[in-house]
């Protein structure tokens, strides 16, 4: 809290008017900034991070941050006349804070002369470079049918009690761009997430040696919840410097953002705005995008941003405003689906529902291999009909089905167990899960393939598989 | 107008800012705020104060900081070097900005749309001494390889020309001086216009919209098309294919000039359009498509009073050059950005809102915006007809139609293409639903296409002549009944498994399934299939209807339909889209399963 007092322009207000949940009215103030960074000394020498929300005609409404229970009204306001800003140098790799960017690993601050808005600027559309280059994670059914390239923002669509951790984990692993040596920094940003599950992601990470190129910070369960507003600004902030400035590729892991919407939720109730859907704020839209945008590449700077935010969906369900509005905002989604993983299939990936937008340019010819496109599409064709004959032999029992849907069935089981199932350390090459494909469409007769062309069919479709069937 | 004066900030909250202390400010007026000088527009006027809201950022923005009336509406710029452009929501090149603050757009950047410094060649169309009223060409200049850009005397301008000559010219400077009663005014390379007020065209200009606007979707131009001038909607949830589809029409449409207008979406998505527009050719004139594109770019991260201003702008670009007499097709992604950012500022002021928190006036905003739409007469000489064609994506929440913006915009938009999510998870692409969506104008589009079909008669094989004539609606017809009854079908057979049907209605579910794939399904990025021409499409409807009704004579004399579905055309007819050979092979196809379905009447000894 010393290096955020230190920044105060001076201006300092002597009690407080009222309290309100995390907000605090002040009255009697002049001179105050839109979305100024306070602090906020209790009798008791207690400190709080707090920000001007609303200002004008003689009053400030301040949202406070580090938790309200013990605020009194006699306690003394200090205005810092800036936003949040966090200080940067290469110092921060291998460093763990807490959400509002201390450190907690028992090492000294950062000291840096470089200090950075949070909220950071919007990219110019004009200075972007459209991401084409394929990561490789090693897991098919993301890399097969929908990958990943350098500079997206793809979700994980989850649910509690799936494994987003451990897929997550395998992905930060496993991740590398083909061809290319270099390596991942990682920035981790946890909001709202049980001591355990953090704990898992730091030893994942020392023990996957990617500990030293990671930042982490840390707004846990038991954090102030309201400090979660900044956590993910924070992340983004050290990753694009990480990226922007010291030229590297970073992957942002934002889990979870849920929790995040949640808390704003929370205040926007507070403040007794006109709720949207389900009571989150109009808008949460704009807000969620403020951060999902902040991914991509820029011409002209070195390094990437990508990132994968994982959000678990009350209640199961897709068209809950959260992961609802996240799709509408990220680059595609990769949807877990609760039934596959009781089935035993991991990592549960429902492919239907799921997507890559920034897939088309980063595969095929010289990036991946010709027939990639080709064959996702295909093996989406059939696996849709293939879930849907299954849905027909639960009323009709399999001898109700005619020819070509026993075989998509078979192909859909298959498809399950070999494809989208795979080890959670295995690691493989897209040219071995695009063989696995071949060898599962082979299921079905060359002339069931009309998503593919002619030329991959004769160069791929396995001469044996007709036997198999 | 008025000069410009100055009050103070009483109050922020967002991208709202009340001020007081300039009596006489007017709605609509720009105001500029404090050191930085952001830029806002008054959209409430009180006793005391009043209010703008901002187009940019507000961190830091204090009560007391000067606030400054500037006694001008927001305006666009409109004139030479729009075309090949891309622009923020209120107008700034995003060039000029990078070029400004690098990568990131810093607050206070003040660029104007147009270049000043850049020369243009004028050519005179008037003389020294002639009349010149609202809309009048005075000449012209040559703006891109293919178009040529009127320029017009301004809507509120004329008199006697007193100046006018051939030379190079930025768009600051005069190329013809108008005079009249002793005052002067000015014709330059550049007009403004306020973006929230329709252009003017001729009285009683607008014209019937009977001209289909050609798309090369086969969905769309078959099914549920658009005329030159109309209005569609294109809903969908989350990745059902909205802005593919957008930048699809924006690529191949047969219009002169494109709008895209990418409000409240992706910034990756813009730089597509960046990346690849300048690559693909307008299949029309050869010439790259970024050529005949007026990008404006206010994405999801970008303020968002500014996306309000957006579409606005947009539309009042394509006005513009619907003035000069060319057709304007303008895209907006997402609508539903646009109306979320009237309710956020709505929400600020603290208005009384309706139904999803949107605020009342929601229905009237969007119908004054679809009803700049339309096919004109165009203010001024020579005389000159234009369109501007406006397509909207919505993106309903959790993707169910039912909401406030989807519902108003269906009651002012002519057409309803309503994307479906079960399609997009199949990956059928389009997800355009054939039994959901529609086309108020199909019955005089299709009359339309008959008569105008004729012409290519000459240019196809004599084997098509007679053919072609058959009637194209007629064809759409039955092509939409085959699809309706197999939807029934399809919902019998979930039940009871599609063995247990008889054949006659297992060959319905067969064609539809046809249908479908090789007609309804058009990969965006096929090389061959992303655009198809109307002749291939009424050759190909032609070519799978002729085999139902063969097939459907067979089934009924008692051949298994199994036996139907073993002849080797079906995957033909599944790829016959992706052939480059075209119409011939389509009729190549034609020929081949004419004679394989003889080898069955032999077989069933029908003949
Ligand atoms: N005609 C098409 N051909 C091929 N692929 C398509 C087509 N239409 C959509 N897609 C696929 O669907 C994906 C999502 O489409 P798109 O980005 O247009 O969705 P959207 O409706 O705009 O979603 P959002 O509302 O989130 O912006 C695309 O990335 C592409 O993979
Ligand atoms: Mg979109």
């Amino acid at each position: 809290m010393e290096s955020m007092l230190s920044k105060t322009h001076g201006l300092v207000s002597r009690g407080l008017q009222e309290i309100r949940g995390s907000l605090v009215m002040i009255d009697n103030v002049e001179n105050v900034g839109y979305d100024e960074l306070v602090t906020i000394r209790a009798p008791d020498g207690a400190e709080r991070m707090g920000r001007v929300l609303e200002v004008g005609r003689g009053k400030a409404v301040i949202q406070i941050f580090g938790g309200e229970m013990g605020m009194q009204t006699d306690s003394i306001v200090s205005f810092t006349g800036s936003a949040f800003k966090i200080p940067l140098s290469d110092e921060i790799l291998g460093r763990i804070f807490n959400g509002i960017f201390e450190p907690i690993d028992g090492s000294p601050p950062i000291v840096s002369s470089e200090q950075e808005d949070i909220n950071g600027n919007p990219i110019n559309p004009r200075a972007r470079i459209y991401p084409n280059n394929f990561i490789q994670t090693g897991v098919s059914a993301i890399d097969g049918m929908l990958s990943l390239v350098r500079g997206q923002k793809l979700p994980i669509f989850s649910e509690s009690g799936l494994p987003h951790n451990r897929l997550i984990a395998q992905i930060s692993r496993q991740a590398s761009v083909l061809g290319e040596k270099e390596e991942f920094a990682l920035v981790f940003s946890a909001m709202g997430l049980r001591h355990d599950e953090a704990q898992y992601f730091i030893d994942e990470f020392r023990r996957s040696g990617a500990l030293e190129r990671s930042v982490i910070i840390l707004n846990l369960a038991d954090d102030p919840a309201i400090e979660r507003l900044f956590t993910p600004r924070i992340a983004l902030t050290a990753a694009e410097y990480i990226a922007f400035k010291l030229g590297m590729h970073v992957l942002v892991i934002l889990s979870d953002m849920t929790n995040y919407a949640e808390v704003l939720r929370e205040l926007s109730a507070a403040r007794e705005e006109v709720p949207s859907r389900k009571g989150y704020p109009g808008y949460l839209y704009s807000d969620l995008a403020s951060i999902y945008e902040r991914a991509g590449i820029i011409e002209g700077l070195p390094g990437s941003l990508t990132q994968m935010p994982i959000l678990t969906m009350p209640g199961g369900d897709i068209q809950h405003p959260i992961p609802d509005l996240s799709g509408y905002i990220t680059e595609g989604q990769i949807f877990l689906d609760r039934e596959m993983y009781m089935k035993g299939v991991y990592p549960p990936i429902n492919v239907l529902p799921s997507l890559s937008r920034l897939m088309r340019k980063g595969i095929g010819k010289g990036k991946t291999r010709e027939d990639h496109g080709d064959v996702a599409d295909q093996l989406y064709g059939a696996y849709s009909r293939g879930r849907q004959a299954r849905d027909l032999s639960r009323i009709v029992g399999e001898i109700g089905l005619s020819e070509d849907e026993k075989l998509y069935l078979k192909f859909a089981e298959r498809f399950e167990t070999q494809f989208i199932s795979q080890g959670e350390y295995e690691n493989r090459t897209i040219e071995r899960t695009l063989d696995i494909a071949w060898e599962l469409l082979s299921i079905l007769p060359e002339k069931a393939l009309t998503r593919i062309r002619e030329e991959y069919i004769a160069k791929y479709y396995p001469k044996t598989g007709v036997k198999q069937r | 107008m008025v000069e410009s004066r100055t009050g103070e900030v009483r109050w922020i909250s967002g991208s709202v800012v009340v001020g007081s202390g300039i009596r006489d400010i007017e709605m609509g007026e720009i105001v500029e705020v404090g050191k930085d000088r952001l830029v806002g527009e008054v959209i409430r006027v009180g006793a005391e104060e009043f209010t703008a809201q901002l187009y940019e950022n507000t961190t830091g923005v204090k009560p007391g900081e000067e606030i400054i009336g500037v006694g001008k509406r927001l305006v666009a710029e409109l004139g030479v070097g729009l075309l090949g452009n891309i622009l923020d929501g209120v107008g700034r090149a995003l060039d000029r900005i990078k070029l400004q603050t690098g990568p990131f757009i810093a607050r206070g950047v003040r660029v104007n749309t147009l270049p000043r410094e850049k020369k243009w060649h004028f050519k005179p169309l008037m003389k020294k001494g002639e009349d010149a009223g609202p809309g009048d060409i005075v000449g012209t200049v040559q703006e891109m390889p293919v178009l040529v850009h009127k320029v017009m005397v301004p809507p509120n301008l004329s008199g006697r020309i007193t100046q006018i000559s051939e030379g190079d010219f930025t768009v600051e400077e005069p190329v013809a001086t108008l005079e009249r009663d002793g005052k002067k005014g000015y014709v330059r390379l550049m007009q403004e216009w306020p973006i929230r007020i329709p252009r003017p065209f001729a009285p009683g200009g607008r014209l019937p919209l009977d001209e289909p606007l050609v798309t090369g979707q086969r969905v769309i131009d078959t099914f549920f098309p658009i005329p030159k001038g109309g209005t569609a909607s294109i809903p969908g949830g989350f990745g059902t294919g909205k802005t593919v589809m957008l930048h699809q029409l924006a690529k191949w449409c047969a219009a002169q000039v494109i709008v895209y207008v990418g409000c409240g979406e992706r910034g990756n998505e813009m730089c597509e359009v960046l990346t690849d527009f300048p690559e693909l050719m307008d299949p029309r004139t050869k010439r790259p498509l970024m050529e005949r594109t007026i990008l404006i770019a206010n994405t999801s991260n970008m303020p968002v009073a500014a996306r309000e201003a957006s579409i606005y702008l947009g539309v009042t670009m394509g006005e513009y050059y619907r003035d000069q007499g060319y057709d304007v097709a303008m895209m907006a992604d997402s609508t539903s950005r646009w109306a979320e950012a009237l309710r956020e500022i709505s929400g600020r002021l603290e208005e009384m809102p309706a139904e999803g928190g949107y605020p009342a006036y929601l229905p009237d905003r969007v119908a004054e915006f679809y009803e700049r739409a339309g096919r004109v007469r165009a203010l001024g000489s020579p005389e000159r007809q234009g369109s501007v064609t406006i397509i909207g994506a919505v993106s309903p929440p959790g993707g169910d139609f039912n909401e406030p913006v989807t519902i108003h915009t269906l009651r002012f938009t002519g057409v309803f293409w309503a994307l479906d999510r079960d399609l997009a998870y199949s990956r059928h692409f389009p997800a355009i639903h054939w039994l959901k969506s529609y086309s108020l104008y199909v019955d005089r589009l299709l009359t339309s296409w008959a008569q105008s079909y004729s012409q290519y008669a000459d240019r196809i094989a004599e084997y098509w002549k007679g053919r072609l004539e058959t009637d194209f609606s007629q064809l759409r017809g039955k092509a939409l009944k085959i699809l309706g009854e197999s939807a029934e079908i399809e919902s019998i057979a979930r039940i009871m498994g599609e063995r247990a049907l008889p054949d006659d209605q297992r060959l319905i579910l067969l064609e539809s399934e046809l249908i479908k794939e090789a007609f309804l399904r058009q990969f965006a990025y096929h090389e061959v299939d992303a655009f198809c021409e109307m002749e291939k499409q009424v050759a190909m409807l032609q070519l799978l209807l002729e085999f139902y009704d063969k097939a459907s004579h067979l089934v009924q004399r008692g051949v298994p339909i199994e036996r139907i579905k073993s002849i080797p055309q079906i995957p033909k007819l599944e790829r016959a889209k992706e052939d480059r050979s075209g119409i011939q092979g389509l009729q190549r196809l034609s020929e081949e399963i004419e004679n394989e379905l003889a080898k069955i009447r032999q077989e069933y000894n029908l003949v």
